[in-house]
């Protein structure tokens, strides 16, 4: 991060300057490039090891790189710190945008129906459900959640997966504009794009009347993602890939490191009940993720293992009432208990932002039970991918499993608690009525109860 | 096309080469550093596919090299009637070994952890071939088992209608030995016949009609020892561990781990059509483990059992397995010195013959 040193009188890392100042790790497309290729190929690794490696996923590059090591990495470091930074070097969408944007950089021949996303999928209504991007990717985690016991086990499965999503993602570029598969679809896009809003990192226009009066929108042309950059209310919808602030001829758009949370606290103009249900599902997701995987009942866990049977039914149907209905249900429950609302929906969307910081703190802590005493399994996976018994960079048999049993409680309360005030904060500052506020809070008391006893015991 | 969009495709093309390469050299099957062929071997338990070779093919004289795995719980590689040490498999952990046969044959590989309720599933075969064509005539021309050569139905119930009251004792027994007929010394007499065989013909005989049952049971006892050491008792006790313990229990009572909750076997129930009742009684998994013949074995201690049984037919047992229980087949796996000394060690549970051979 050194290369965004900010000074305290200049928020803006990159001032409109001589060309010959600009850092080329933003305006170059390169570097991109090069992580892009990178991850791509690792992609490519990881679905022939998937498929063709070891069965015993503990001694597979697909299990090991992507249940351990990427989807720590995601959550420990790319989303707080970074926003939505694992999306700038997200292989998946790649191939499709080469291919439909003629080139791997811009301004070859397209290719491509090039179609608008279906406005019955983004929104169409369901009652009174307005069905935005989100509610797919809601959908789209708790499918996750109901087969993750099995994904994160099974390497061929993961392989599968990956495959599947990667073609997935290049027919959908083929057909639609801009990166359909990752607004609308991309489960992990929906994570990524809630708890982006912590970043201490923003891509943000300088100055607003300098966009106001340019009338081509570059920025917009450009972007992958169909964000218009001067629009940008928080973190959630940008991909962090910086394509906006190399095209803006007014060299109107940075980078800017900025306080944690920040999204947090802005007051936002208009807020919306997918995104609030978005940030339940989530919360839901590492309550039930938690219990199944690190909570004292053994006969969950081989429930959630036996996909298909009457047992996982029965569990598929309860993760799936818990964490869409039930921790919704309880928010609102309490929201209600906390004085009358005109709309419903509107008041779940209006007061849903103290979530977001519970529910990061929550996916953190479950982050660290698991990460520390897994990342040892990183290293010979490296030298032995396929789990053959290869030693490729003598890594093979490194032993490094340090204990963390001490500390790993102790980092988890710490990060549970921080959520909780960060949330209190979050409920004062949001909440019409100080009573709305304490039932905000009493809320996230229950649940950073509830992950204490989960977690730490 | 301008010259960095070549560089980049040039240098996304040659990453994408390489990944896939890796990919296709780790799916060759058995690629890796040495010469000669190299056999591939995963070891499953049988409801995930068991052995991923049934038979291996090599020739006398000539190594096989094997790469050995095991693909979900610790199982283990090893040879039947061989000394060599079993090689433990971990999961997703690489074994290699080279076994060189001398003579032309089939050996049977076989697991040795209890890897799961079908672990004695875990069978295959290396199958060596030779120069010498007389090797499969030879094969015929060995001795038949004595089951076979005795005609003995191997499925029939042969519980013993005497028992005795107290436990008979060898060592009480051996002060009787003078006293025995020849025939009851003989060892053809044990291998053919049931200690309540031997017993009821004991028994007939006028110069011990003064020995009350009890005492004769010592007798019969004695008898029995006299067929072991303790050196095949010893030996015996390390393979009964090894490869019975699992089902017939440590102390013979038939409670071993892997038949825990399973049905215990009744031999009257052998090949009636339909168990109905019992498939009701169970549970799913249940009826599915009864379905593919599994049961908890018959009590050792219970001395119907065993003093019903001579040892041609336990051999017979041994040899053949099936009975319509889970009971594997112990032929290529024991040696006939291993097969001997088992049995001997088996009536153990039913007579107290070990004081005795000490």
């Amino acid at each position: 991060m050194s290369q965004f040193t900010v000074q305290e009188h200049n928020p803006h890392v990159f001032e409109k300057g001589a060309a010959s100042h600009r850092n080329p790790l933003i305006y170059s497309r390169w570097p991109l490039f090069i992580a892009r290729a990178i991850t791509l190929a690792g992609f490519v690794l990881t679905i022939l090891a998937g498929l063709f490696g070891s069965v015993v996923g503990s001694q597979n590059f697909a299990i090991i790189f992507v249940w351990i090591a990427w989807w720590t990495a995601l959550k420990l470091l790319f989303i707080p710190l970074g926003g939505r930074s694992w999306c700038a070097v997200c292989p998946i969408p790649m191939p499709g945008e080469w291919i439909s944007q003629g080139g791997i950089f811009p301004g070859g021949k397209k290719i491509g129906l090039g179609r608008k996303w279906p406005k019955q999928l983004t929104l169409g209504k369901l009652g009174v459900l307005n069905l935005h991007g989100t509610w797919l990717q809601s959908a789209g985690f708790l499918m996750i959640g109901l087969f993750s016991a099995v994904t994160l086990t099974t390497p061929a499965l993961t392989g599968w997966v990956l495959l599947g999503i990667i073609v997935l993602s290049f027919g959908l570029s083929l057909v639609f504009e801009k990166r359909a598969f990752c607004n609308h679809l991309c489960p992990i896009g929906g994570f990524t794009g809630l708890y982006a809003q912590a970043a201490p990192v923003e891509i943000r226009v300088k100055d607003r009347a300098v966009c106001a009066a340019h009338t081509e929108k570059t920025c917009y042309q450009n972007c992958p993602w169909g964000v218009y950059v001067t629009a940008l209310q928080d973190n959630g919808p940008c991909g962090m890939c910086m394509e906006c602030i190399r095209v803006c001829p007014h060299d109107n758009v940075s980078i800017n490191l900025r306080e944690f949370g920040k999204d947090f606290i802005e007051s936002r103009k208009s807020s919306r009940l997918d995104e609030a249900f978005l940030a339940l599902v989530m919360l839901g997701c590492v309550m039930a993720f938690s219990a199944v995987f690190l909570g004292p009942w053994g006969e969950l866990r081989r429930a959630a293992y036996q996909v298909g049977s009457a047992n996982w039914m029965v569990y598929a149907a309860g993760f799936l009432l818990f964490a869409g209905l039930l921790i919704p249900g309880l928010y609102a429950l309490l929201l209600r208990l906390g004085g009358p609302v005109e709309k419903f929906g509107k008041s779940m969307a209006r007061f849903s932002r103290p979530l977001l910081p519970l529910g990061l703190a929550a996916w953190i802590a479950f982050t660290i039970s698991f990460a520390f005493a897994k990342l040892s399994y990183v290293l010979p996976v490296l030298s032995d991918p396929f789990g053959r018994g290869w030693d490729l960079f003598g890594t093979a048999g490194v032993v490094w499993s340090p204990d963390v049993s001490i500390i790993s409680p102790i980092l988890q309360a710490a990060v549970l608690l921080g959520g909780l005030l960060w949330m209190g904060q979050a409920a004062r500052r949001d909440a019409d009525t100080a009573r709305r506020a304490l039932f905000i809070q009493i809320y996230g008391l229950m649940i950073t109860i509830a992950m204490l006893f989960l977690l730490v015991g | 096309m301008k010259k960095p969009e070549l560089i980049a495709r040039i240098f996304l093309f040659l990453l994408l080469i390489a990944a896939g390469a890796a990919g296709v050299i780790a799916a060759v099957p058995a690629f890796g550093p040495g010469s000669g062929e190299i056999h591939e071997l995963h070891a499953r338990m049988p409801e995930n596919g068991g052995w991923s070779l049934d038979t291996i093919s090599a020739k006398a004289g000539q190594p096989i090299h094997l790469r050995m795995t095991s693909d979900d719980v610790l199982h283990s590689f090893a040879i039947g009637q061989s000394d060599r040490p079993p090689v433990d498999l971990y999961p997703g952990k690489w074994e290699e070994t080279t076994l060189v046969f001398d003579q032309p044959g089939r050996y049977t590989f076989y697991c040795t952890r209890w890897c799961g309720r079908n672990h004695w599933r875990m069978r295959g075969t290396i199958l060596v071939t030779g120069e010498d064509v007389e090797t499969a005539a030879q094969a015929e021309t060995q001795e038949k088992p004595l089951y076979l050569a005795l005609d003995l139905n191997l499925d029939a119930p042969h519980n013993a209608e005497i028992v005795p009251q107290r436990e008979p004792s060898a060592e009480r027994g051996r002060a009787l030995e003078q006293r025995l007929p020849a025939y009851a010394l003989d060892r053809d007499t044990y291998l053919k016949n049931s200690p309540e065989t031997v017993w009821k013909r004991l028994r007939t005989e006028p110069a011990l009609a003064d020995l009350d049952d009890a005492a004769l049971w010592d007798a019969v006892a004695w008898i029995w020892a006299r067929q072991t050491s303790p050196e095949k008792l010893a030996k015996a006790a390390g393979l009964y561990a090894t490869n019975c313990a699992a089902c017939h229990g440590e102390t013979g009572k038939g409670d071993g781990v892997m038949v825990e909750g399973l049905p215990r076997f009744d031999p009257a129930n052998i090949h009636k059509e339909g168990h109905a009742s019992t498939s009701e009684r169970l549970g799913n998994n249940q009826m599915a483990e009864s379905e593919m013949g599994l049961s908890a074995p018959g009590d050792f201690t219970d001395p119907k059992l065993l003093l019903g049984a001579s040892p041609a037919l336990l051999e017979g047992k041994l040899l053949r397995g099936g009975m319509g229980t889970g009971m594997p087949y112990w032929g290529p796996i024991f040696t006939e010195e291993e097969m001997d000394a088992l049995i001997a060690y088996l009536y153990q549970f039913a007579m107290d013959t070990d004081a005795a051979v000490q």
